[in-house]
Formats: structure tokens, C-alpha cells, sequence
């Protein structure tokens, strides 16, 4: 049996003896109006057990109806993950005791899900693509939620009693499965955070889920197993609960595989059990082992009738899929002809959409990425934001842009007017107004700038005189220092060789 | 189909957190042998060309739309509740739970 502080391996060691399989239940909950079987909210934070019918509290002699667009979106999941479709399935009773349930029942799938057979291609932030395998995609419903009160906070050891919340109980479940993930290796943990960062983009995409992890629209189960070198068979495996960030997910296969390695190494085994992850600490403990209790004795849901599929609903339902997040990708780097590194660092940094938007109001390619992989990004690394968040919008950017372009304000003035219009001073061009940012034109105003830079400076003066035009750049400083950088530097270069006498 | 031995009638009472008596399982295990002969009855007339069923009733596809309906009230959700707090129901803290 492991211990909570059981020693880890160093990952590089463990990664020099053992082969890493994983494997990923991931929940996504979906965003229909209501239940998977009864007609109640399907709503998050309203006050507690109000979303509720007598379905979903499980009184005697109800009978549950299933949601159709609930059916609807675990299909499009199906064929997002390219799995089959089942012609005929049904729901099973999955029977176990616990107050998370009132009906003393999960109302799931069990031997008939409603896809299975697929996979996706993952690729990795250096472009490296792993195909994983789909075992199922299955329908079921959530539980209510459990708040374990005295003792410690939160925790259910020590607890005195709990306290249940049932709105989320029957809220729609679709559950996906892999078969085992073999030959990662050490990409094994980039490869689990990945994996996930692409399930919940997939159903945000079709738009079937909100998606939102921080609300637990999606929740992963991650299992790994070691086998050493050269090994066929599988080792014992453990699965970690709901670890529900795509950075805790990484951590968590990470530490798992470090903590296998020791016990193996150490010539121990492996007990098959479910592991708590500790974000504080980085580590799991120790759950439930497997026992004669996780005998759930599935039968076939007797108050529900089959679902029957035919090729003219499945196809309705195809047609009706968005342009898969990869694919749109590709044509997107395809249209504003980035690089594979630029567009990648573009995908990384979280601004992709934001580009797609700014192009689309009208704003050059290089010049988009330029202003998001740039000021944009630069501020939102300072505000600890994404970059999204920061409240530019496009129509911003080709205001400001358009200043730029049309030689009111110049690249440097351009990021004054940023902070100023982020800081709530108004458009950029009632900033440019307010701060009198606008760049001097007025040639008057820049000649008597120029005089007084040629009096300070007349041996520069003398050389420009005498055809040495890289001295011009002194003199350029000077205009713009004295003009606090709104000067357009051209004009001024211009107008200093016209001053002088000299050809440009 | 096996059959029913006494240890399967504990295991199943166990998970069903049904409380038996010795006499109560020598007399279950009794009777469930009798149904599963029974079952195996119809096993035998019912060869491979006979789909499983899970329903007696031919009916598929029996839809609700996506529409929301009418909701208990706090006070009617708890009301069956042998204690509550705070709007929600109060159980004995139960450890071991998925």
C-alpha cells in the first residue's frame, strides 16, 4: 500500500526505465436549457435545490423523458471525435449509494454508448502531432453537489455532515474515453494537458458546452500506468480524480509517473486505486482502492426507450458542424501568411481570434499580429490578463492604426494613445486630442525647432554641409527631443537638408 | 447461467445495503435459484436469432424539447427531507464516496 509522501523519481529516471501509458475520462457537461431528463434549469449559481423537479430528486413513481437536443449534442461531439454513431443504444441504471444521487442510481451508458471508435490528432505547442484513440463517448447525467461541513474546511475528513446542492444533479453528461495512450514518453504530460486543452475546445467550438473548467464543464480523470522498457504488457494503473485545470493536468501525470517510477523502481507495486490531486502541494494521495464495491450491477434503464439513429439525422446534425478548430487553423495561417513559428506563438499566446477579428475590421495581417503579439500582449503580461481580456477591441486597433497611417501620431505616440484609451480616456483620437499627442506638422513650428538644433550643434551642421547626410541623424534627435517625440521624423530630415542646401 | 451460491446473495445484500439475516440469505438464495431456473427457461427457447431486449414495449425515440418546465420551490424540494440547513439537505457525513 502507497503512502501519502511516498517518494518520487526524478522524471528524467523515470523516463530512462519505464514507458508511460495513459488514459483520459474527461466529463463535459452541456449547455441545454435543461436537464438531461427533466425539464428543470440547467443553470449555474441560482439559489440552491431550486433547479429541481421530482425527477431529479428521485421521488417515487416519476418517469424521466430524455432532452433531444441533449441527444443532438452528444452526436455532434461523436462526430467531431470522428467515432461512429450507434444505430440503436440505451441508458442504464449504474447502482451505487451516495447522497451526491437521490435515486440511489446514475442514470448512464453502459455495453451501447452513443459513439464510439475515434480519434483526434493532438498537436503539441512545438508542432509535434500525437492520434488518439476514442474508445466511447457516452450520455449520462451529473451529480448533485456535496459541501462536507465541520472539521476542515471543505474536506470530507473530519466533516460532521454534509450539505447537498441537487440543481446540478441530471444536468447533461457526455463522457469520453480513450483507449491507452502508448509510445508518449516524455511527452507524456504535455501530451494530457493537450489532449484536454483540445476535448474542451472541440465542444466549445460546437458550442454544446460553455466549457468553462473553473465551473466544471469540464473535469478529467487521468490514469497512468508504467511499464518498464521493452514491456508489452500493461502495469496497474491509478486514476486521478478530477483534476480540473489543463495546468493540473500536466502536474498530475507528471507526478503520477515520477511516483510509479519510485515504487517500481523500489521493487514495489502498484495498488489499483483512485488518487486525490493537491494543487497546494503538487502531489496526490491515496483514494478508494478498487473493491468488490465498485460492482455497480448496470442494468437497462427500464423508464427509458431505446435511441434509434438513422444516416438523415446523423447527416442533419453533420451538416450542422462548425469548421473544426485544427482545420480552421490551418486556414487561417494559410490566409495571413505567417510562419509556422509566428503563427504558432500566436496560437500559444491566446490571440488568435482577436487577430481573426482585427483582420476582418480591416486591418493588415502583419500589422494585427504586430499589435496583439505586441503592445497588446506586453500589457497584458503587466495586468496578468489575457490579452482578450484587456478590453481592445478591433475597431480600436484600426482607429489607432489609422492615425498612424494618415501621419497624425507616429509608432512611438501610438502606444501613449493605447495606455490612454485603456485607461478609460476615451478613442484613441480623444486621446490624441486630450494628451496633445498629435505629431508636429506644422513646418513653421518644425523649422524653428531645426534652427535651434543646427545653432546648438554647427559643427554637425559644417559636416552635413559638406555631404556627410549620415550626421542628419543628430540633428533629427534634437528636433525630436525638443518637440518631446511628435515630430514626424521624415518631414524633419526633409526640411533640416532643405535648410542646409543640401541634396537628399 | 451459474448458479446462485449464498456468498453472491451476501455480496448483493452488501451493496444494496439490505441488512440479512443468516436465515434470510439460506432462504433468498433459495428462491433466486428458482428465478434463474426460471430465466433459464427462456433461454433456451430464445436462440442467437433473437435480439436482446431491454424494453418489453416497441418504442424508440421519445423525446422531450429543450423547454424548461415548472420547478419545485425550495420549501417543496426539502420538504420530504428528514433535516436540511441553509436551503439544503443535511446527511450524515459519509466517507468513501466517488
Amino acid at each position: 500500500m502507497s503512502t501519502a509522501t511516498a517518494d518520487i523519481l526524478s522524471f528524467e529516471e523515470a523516463m530512462e526505465k519505464f514507458d508511460p501509458v495513459l488514459g483520459f475520462e474527461v466529463h463535459v457537461e452541456l449547455n441545454t436549457r435543461t436537464k438531461m431528463f427533466s425539464s428543470a434549469p440547467n443553470a449555474f449559481g441560482d439559489t440552491p435545490n431550486t433547479n429541481v423537479t421530482p425527477v431529479d430528486l428521485g421521488l417515487p413513481g416519476v418517469l424521466p423523458v430524455i432532452n433531444r437536443v441533449a441527444v443532438e449534442s452528444s452526436i455532434k461531439i461523436g462526430l467531431a471525435l470522428n467515432c461512429k454513431i450507434a444505430e440503436r443504444c440505451h441508458f442504464a441504471r449504474k447502482n451505487y449509494f451516495y447522497p451526491d444521487t437521490p435515486k440511489n442510481f446514475q442514470t448512464s451508458q453502459y455495453d451501447e454508448p452513443i459513439a464510439y471508435d475515434g480519434s483526434i490528432d493532438i498537436e503539441l505547442a512545438d508542432g509535434t502531432v500525437f492520434t488518439v484513440e476514442i474508445e466511447r463517448a457516452h450520455m449520462e447525467e451529473d451529480a448533485g453537489k456535496l459541501t462536507h461541513m465541520g472539521g476542515a474546511t471543505g474536506r470530507i475528513q473530519g466533516a460532521e455532515f454534509s450539505l447537498v446542492d441537487y440543481n446540478r444533479a441530471g444536468v447533461p453528461l457526455v463522457e469520453i474515453v480513450t483507449k491507452p495512450i502508448v509510445g508518449a514518453g516524455e511527452r507524456a504530460p504535455e501530451l494530457a494537458k493537450a489532449y484536454v486543452a483540445a476535448i474542451r475546445e472541440i465542444v466549445k467550438n460546437l458550442g454544446v458546452s460553455d466549457a468553462r473548467m473553473e465551473r466544471g464543464n469540464v473535469r478529467c480523470d487521468a490514469n497512468v500506468s508504467l511499464k518498464p522498457k521493452g514491456q508489452e504488457k500493461f502495469g496497474t494503473r491509478t486514476e486521478t480524480k478530477n483534476v480540473n485545470s489543463l495546468r493540473a493536468v500536466e502536474h498530475a501525470v507528471r507526478y503520477e509517473i515520477q511516483r510509479h517510477a519510485a515504487v517500481l523502481d523500489g521493487g514495489g507495486t502498484i495498488t489499483q486505486e483512485t488518487r486525490h490531486w493537491h494543487e497546494d502541494t503538487r502531489s496526490t494521495t491515496a483514494g478508494r482502492p478498487k473493491s468488490d464495491a465498485d460492482d455497480y450491477r448496470y442494468f437497462p434503464e427500464p423508464d427509458l426507450v431505446p435511441v434509434v439513429t438513422d444516416d438523415a439525422w446523423i447527416e442533419k446534425l453533420r451538416s450542422e458542424l462548425p469548421e473544426p478548430p485544427a482545420a480552421r487553423r490551418k486556414r487561417l495561417q494559410a490566409d495571413w501568411g505567417y510562419s509556422d513559428a509566428e503563427f504558432r506563438d500566436v496560437v500559444n499566446a491566446g490571440v488568435m481570434d482577436s487577430i481573426e477579428e482585427t483582420i476582418a475590421a480591416g486591418v493588415k495581417p502583419a500589422t494585427a499580429r504586430k499589435w496583439w503579439m505586441g503592445e497588446i500582449s506586453r500589457r497584458a503580461k503587466v495586468a496578468d490578463v489575457e490579452p482578450a481580456e484587456l478590453g481592445v477591441t478591433p475597431a480600436l486597433i484600426v482607429e489607432l492604426q489609422g492615425l498612424i497611417d494618415s501621419g497624425r501620431i507616429n509608432d512611438k505616440l501610438s502606444r501613449e494613445v493605447l495606455d490612454g484609451v485603456l485607461a478609460g480616456e476615451g478613442t484613441p483620437t480623444e486621446v490624441v486630442a486630450q494628451r496633445g499627442l498629435e505629431v508636429v506638422s506644422d513646418d513653421g513650428a518644425l523649422l524653428e525647432a531645426i534652427d535651434g538644433a543646427l545653432a546648438a550643434q554647427p559643427d554637425v551642421a559644417d559636416k552635413i554641409r559638406g555631404g556627410k547626410l549620415q550626421a542628419v541623424g543628430a540633428i533629427v534627435g534634437g528636433v525630436m527631443k525638443a518637440t518631446r517625440g511628435q515630430a514626424d521624423a521624415g518631414r524633419v530630415r526633409q526640411l533640416i537638408l532643405e535648410r542646409l542646401g543640401v541634396e537628399g | 447461467m451459474p448458479e446462485i451460491t449464498r456468498e453472491d446473495v451476501a455480496h448483493l445484500a452488501r451493496l444494496a445495503h439490505i441488512d440479512m439475516s443468516a436465515e434470510e440469505l439460506d432462504r433468498m438464495t433459495g428462491e433466486l435459484s428458482v428465478i434463474v431456473d426460471s430465466i433459464k427457461t427462456v433461454s433456451e427457447v430464445a436462440g442467437d436469432d433473437v435480439p436482446a431486449t431491454s424494453h418489453p414495449i416497441p418504442l424508440s425515440n421519445v423525446y422531450r424539447d429543450d423547454v424548461i418546465g415548472e420547478t419545485l420551490s425550495n420549501e417543496e424540494a426539502l420538504s420530504g427531507a428528514p433535516d436540511n440547513a441553509d436551503g439544503r439537505f443535511k446527511v450524515p457525513a459519509i466517507l468513501d464516496g466517488e
